[in-house]
């Protein structure tokens, strides 16, 4: 693998070749902030928080998905990207209801901690208050749609780490929901496995285990980045 | 198949060529008030009168003047009958031997067609789309010969970058550098995939050419395939247009019968399959990553780039994706030169572009004009202006993704650049005209309605900017809202532009932004007056 | 030394933000000297007064009283804190908005008709019981709104964080888990 040198934020880093500038940046220990993506499953840039700017190109790429490359430049805290991040919470918060007082997921929510630790202290779209449902048909866990910021994280770890291609995603615009199997009810569903990778990648309280407190609905990602290793890197004593 | 065999079809097709030619339209538009019925009865007509040796009823194309069909044309007489009907189709082939047919006629000579320049079209409304001897006498398939027997694949790709082509499809790129890329990219598969998405608003360009004159598409997509190595090519069809999936099937079964599509194409090496794709109508599949993803089976969403498709596009592999319109000047280029085609059109906009031509306007239809004709010459001459003597207000160009000219600028040029500086596009080709009683608040709303509804969902500033941006727009229009909603409906334009995953995102802001960039007023006139916070001053500290 | 002329209103809310706000404790008494409270929940004053420095809101606008008190409160109050989730965000009251807009009847009908138990009626005195408005709104909503101090409830410390620095004369400045939601 050939090293690349770049420089993020006036960094001078290295990285090898291949990696993302998502990685390269957390390696060099800097922090982009970021929503869709979860380490062991694969990057779609879908959520654009990652976005960052790079000299030379006039358009702004995400860094989850963009390869490092010989002396490239890249910024990733500009003003226009903050307030780019910040417009995007604050349409991502009208977009439902997330109504973090009475959310199981309140303190453990990856969209509240990215709303404050962007300085977010309201929304300035007005709410569209749509109705969504819950299905609390399955035995284990419940999904609450109210919740849900289609970043299909559970959808990418129900078919690439689980393999069992139960969650997926219908509808399009504002009105896409995930589903599971042919749009069945949770608890009907004959391919899904229990396996609760779906409920561990949700950032946010869309996914929950049934039964347990808001102070226990704390995501176990590790498991899902252990099983990954596991599998492509052959390292399983992490 | 060789070159002699297709002569011979050629030879075969013109000796049978009959004294007197009914050409009658057999495209979607004319067919939804009933050409079928009028070919019919023509038919009989010739029949009853025992014509058949000396007339021939020909089903051909889209013969461009949409508003006025059906339309039957007869050669050599040079006569358009308009607006025909089974009932007086008869009186056409009465009239054949003296007289005057009771049916409505316009003049073949008028702006409409004497402006226009046909390369795409040049075909459409001549030959039967459904018989591919009909295409080869026209010369259809003597390009993609020449270029198997005495071209190299890189005297293909060069011939097209000295032509100047470029994409059909909205952006403009150059299709000779794609080609170029995707010949030059490894692998030992490769793809050339059409785009036939077509799903502007008002544009029917793709369609008209797909149902008029599929083989030139298919003989394009050949000639690319040879061009960049693949030996598999998709065309990607909406379901909404079963004529034109019907046609290209058809021509797909000829084309391979004849030798022209298949295993060993003109007895050469080079094999080439062509398969029919039928998306299930978004219209983000018109976007190439989605559109590949759609290909491949799966939810039609699109993906970052880069990578891009000419290296790793459909199922990973280098592929090359044009529109219909794109492939439709392929063979023409070949059979005429890259030279010949240069030489028309402006200096970085090359060749000829379709327009569907809609709205207030008179003639509405299908155009050719050669790229740099004014907008003006477009809109008044060939177009007719308004109907009943109104006054044109603005030309959207680019559908959701283009903007409005207002009519100060109907002396631009039709070009990539000249439309872009007025932050429009050229778009696919769809032209909605518009007269003064439209009112430009709406047509934000209606084209930001169209990208909220199409937004497939997966990034949110496209998913859930339009729909605060079409709730702004929508409370503008409703006379509540303030300055303060006017520039928080700026802001997300910027944004949602900036910061969009694909075309489809960035794009949709700009029917918004060019008529508030140039109507401004009518935005302004509906707006409130705020009162929040009335009576106070605002400091965010207080001391004593 | 003039002191402060602080107020705080209590709209579509639950009175947790006041509960906090009483959880300050002994910075009541530390800032008792510097503010007066004119207006209040728990001040038995009748008419918001004009000449207000700072009022503290909690709740959201959910009846035609609310929208009435924001606007004249806007109009006599310097610096207006949009204190707590429902006042920021609308929070829980706003959960009726799901029921589509124009929905105040099908609340009212859910609340008093379809889940009375003894003598189902929707309460109606003119001028006494407020009309509910068709949507609930967080205040930033309907009027302008200077600083915000999310939570459900803020804690005692960010409120302290929010008036000891308002105070002080600065422009106050929350950052961090200061402005968590929830």
């Amino acid at each position: 693998m050939a090293a690349k040198t770049l420089t993020i934020d006036g960094k001078q880093i290295t990285a090898e070749e291949g990696e993302t500038i998502l990685q390269a940046a957390t390696e060099a220990g800097i922090k982009i902030p970021t929503l869709c993506h979860l380490e062991g499953v694969y990057d779609i840039g879908a959520c654009r928080l990652c976005l960052v700017e790079v000299t030379g190109t006039p358009k702004l790429l995400p860094a989850c998905t963009l390869k490092v490359a010989e002396g490239m430049e890249v910024s990733t805290d500009t003003e226009r990207l903050r307030k780019y991040r910040r417009m995007t919470l604050e349409l991502l918060f009208a977009e439902r209801n997330h109504v973090c007082a009475v959310c199981v997921a309140n303190g453990h929510c990856e969209l509240q901690t990215l709303a404050y630790s962007q300085g977010l202290d309201h929304v300035r779209y007005e709410y569209t208050f749509p109705k969504w449902s819950v299905d609390n048909t399955h035995r284990l866990f419940g999904m609450d749609h109210n919740r849900c910021i289609l970043c299909t994280r559970c959808v990418r770890s129900c078919w690439h780490i689980e393999g069992a291609g139960t969650k997926n995603v219908s509808g399009r615009g504002g009105k896409s929901r995930i589903i599971t199997d042919l749009n069945q009810p949770w608890g009907d569903s004959e391919s899904c496995t229990e396996c609760g990778k779906c409920v561990m990648s949700c950032p946010t309280g869309a996914l929950f285990k049934k039964g347990s407190t808001v102070g226990e609905s704390v995501r176990d990602r590790d498991k899902l980045e252990f099983i990954v290793n596991a599998r492509e890197k052959k390292q399983w004593n992490a | 198949m060789i070159l002699n065999d297709l002569n011979q079809v050629k030879e075969k097709e013109q000796a049978a060529q009959k004294k007197i030619v009914l050409r009658c339209c057999m495209a979607a538009g004319c067919m939804s008030s009933d050409s079928k019925g009028v070919k019919e009865q023509l038919e009989k007509a010739v029949a009853d009168a025992g014509l058949q040796s000396e007339v021939e009823v020909r089903g051909v194309g889209c013969m461009k003047l949409c508003c006025e069909g059906p339309l039957v044309a007869v050669d050599p007489k040079n006569e358009l009958y308009v607006r025909v009907t089974a009932e007086n189709a008869p009186s056409i082939i009465a009239a054949l031997k003296g007289g005057k047919a009771n049916v409505e006629q316009t003049d073949p000579d008028a702006a409409f067609f004497k402006k226009q320049f046909s390369i795409v079209l040049a075909n459409s409304g001549v030959v039967d789309p459904e018989r591919i001897e009909s295409y080869i006498a026209a010369d259809g398939y003597l390009a993609l010969h020449e270029v198997l027997n005495e071209m190299t694949p890189k005297d293909v790709v060069e011939t097209m970058v000295k032509s100047g082509l470029r994409g059909r499809g909205g952006a403009g790129f150059p299709t000779g550098l794609k080609w170029g890329t995707v010949a030059k990219s490894p692998g030992a598969k490769k793809y050339v995939i059409c785009n036939a998405d077509e799903g502007d608003p008002g544009a029917f360009m793709d369609r008209s050419v797909l149902e008029s004159d599929p083989h030139s598409v298919l003989e394009g997509m050949a000639i690319a395939a040879y061009a960049v190595g693949a030996d598999q090519g998709y065309l990607y069809v909406r379901a909404e247009y079963p004529l034109a999936i019907a046609r290209l099937q058809l021509a797909i079964k000829q084309a391979k019968q004849m030798g022209l599509l298949g295993a060993g194409i003109f007895e050469s090496p080079f094999n080439f399959n062509v398969d029919i794709r039928i998306g299930a109508g978004a219209f983000v599949c018109g976007e190439e990553t989605a559109l590949m993803m759609s290909v491949e089976g799966k939810r039609g969403t699109p993906r970052p780039r880069p990578p891009f498709p000419a290296e790793s596009g459909l199922f990973g592999c280098p592929t090359l994706l044009n529109n219909v319109e794109t492939f439709a000047n392929v063979p023409a280029i070949y059979r005429k030169g890259a030279e010949w085609f240069a030489a028309i059109g402006t200096e970085k906009s090359k060749g000829t572009k379709v327009f569907a031509l809609a709205g207030k306007i008179k003639n509405t239809g299908l155009i050719e004009v050669p790229m740099g004709t004014p907008l003006r010459t477009i809109v008044e001459e060939m177009g007719g202006g308004a109907p009943d003597g109104g006054k044109i207000k603005a030309v959207q160009t680019g559908g959701p993704s283009g903007g409005c000219i207002p009519s100060q600028h109907l002396d631009t040029p039709v070009d990539y650049e000249s439309l872009g500086k007025l932050g429009s596009i050229m778009g696919s080709g769809g032209m909605i005209v518009m007269d003064e009683g439209t009112k430009m608040v709406d047509v934000a709303r209606f084209f930001m309605e169209f990208c909220m509804d199409e937004s497939c969902g997966k990034c949110i500033p496209c998913r859930a900017g339009t729909v605060q941006m079409h709730n702004l727009l929508d409370k503008i229009l409703k006379r509540k809202a303030t300055a303060r909603d006017l520039a928080k409906l700026e802001e997300l334009c910027d944004m949602v532009r900036n910061t969009s995953l694909c075309g489809l995102g960035q794009t949709a802001p700009n029917p918004t932004m060019s008529t508030l960039r140039f109507f401004r007023n009518e935005y302004e006139e509906l707006l409130q007056p705020d009162t929040f916070g009335a009576g106070a001053t605002h400091p965010q500290t207080v001391t004593k | 030394m003039e002191r402060l002329k602080i107020a705080t209103v209590w709209l579509g809310g639950c009175a947790g933000c006041h509960m906090s706000f009483l959880d300050l404790d002994e910075f009541l008494v530390d800032i008792a000297d510097k503010i007066q409270v004119v207006y209040s929940p728990i001040a038995d004053v009748k008419e918001y007064p004009e000449g207000v420095d700072v009022c503290l809101i909690e709740g959201a606008v959910c009846n035609e009283d609310n929208l009435e008190l924001i606007h004249k409160i806007r109009a006599r109050t310097k610096v207006l804190v949009s204190f707590g989730d429902c006042a920021v965000t609308a929070n829980v009251p706003a959960m009726r908005n799901q029921f589509g807009l124009g929905n105040a009847e099908s609340v009212l009908q859910r609340a008093y008709i379809d889940n009375a138990q003894y003598n189902p009626v929707i309460p109606k005195a003119d001028g006494i019981v407020p009309k509910l408005l068709e949507r609930v709104l967080p205040v930033h909503e309907t009027v302008k709104v200077e600083l915000y101090l999310p939570g459900c409830p803020p804690p005692a410390d960010r409120i302290k964080a929010l008036l000891g620095q308002v105070l002080a004369g600065q422009t106050p400045k929350l950052e961090g888990t200061q402005l968590k939601f929830g």
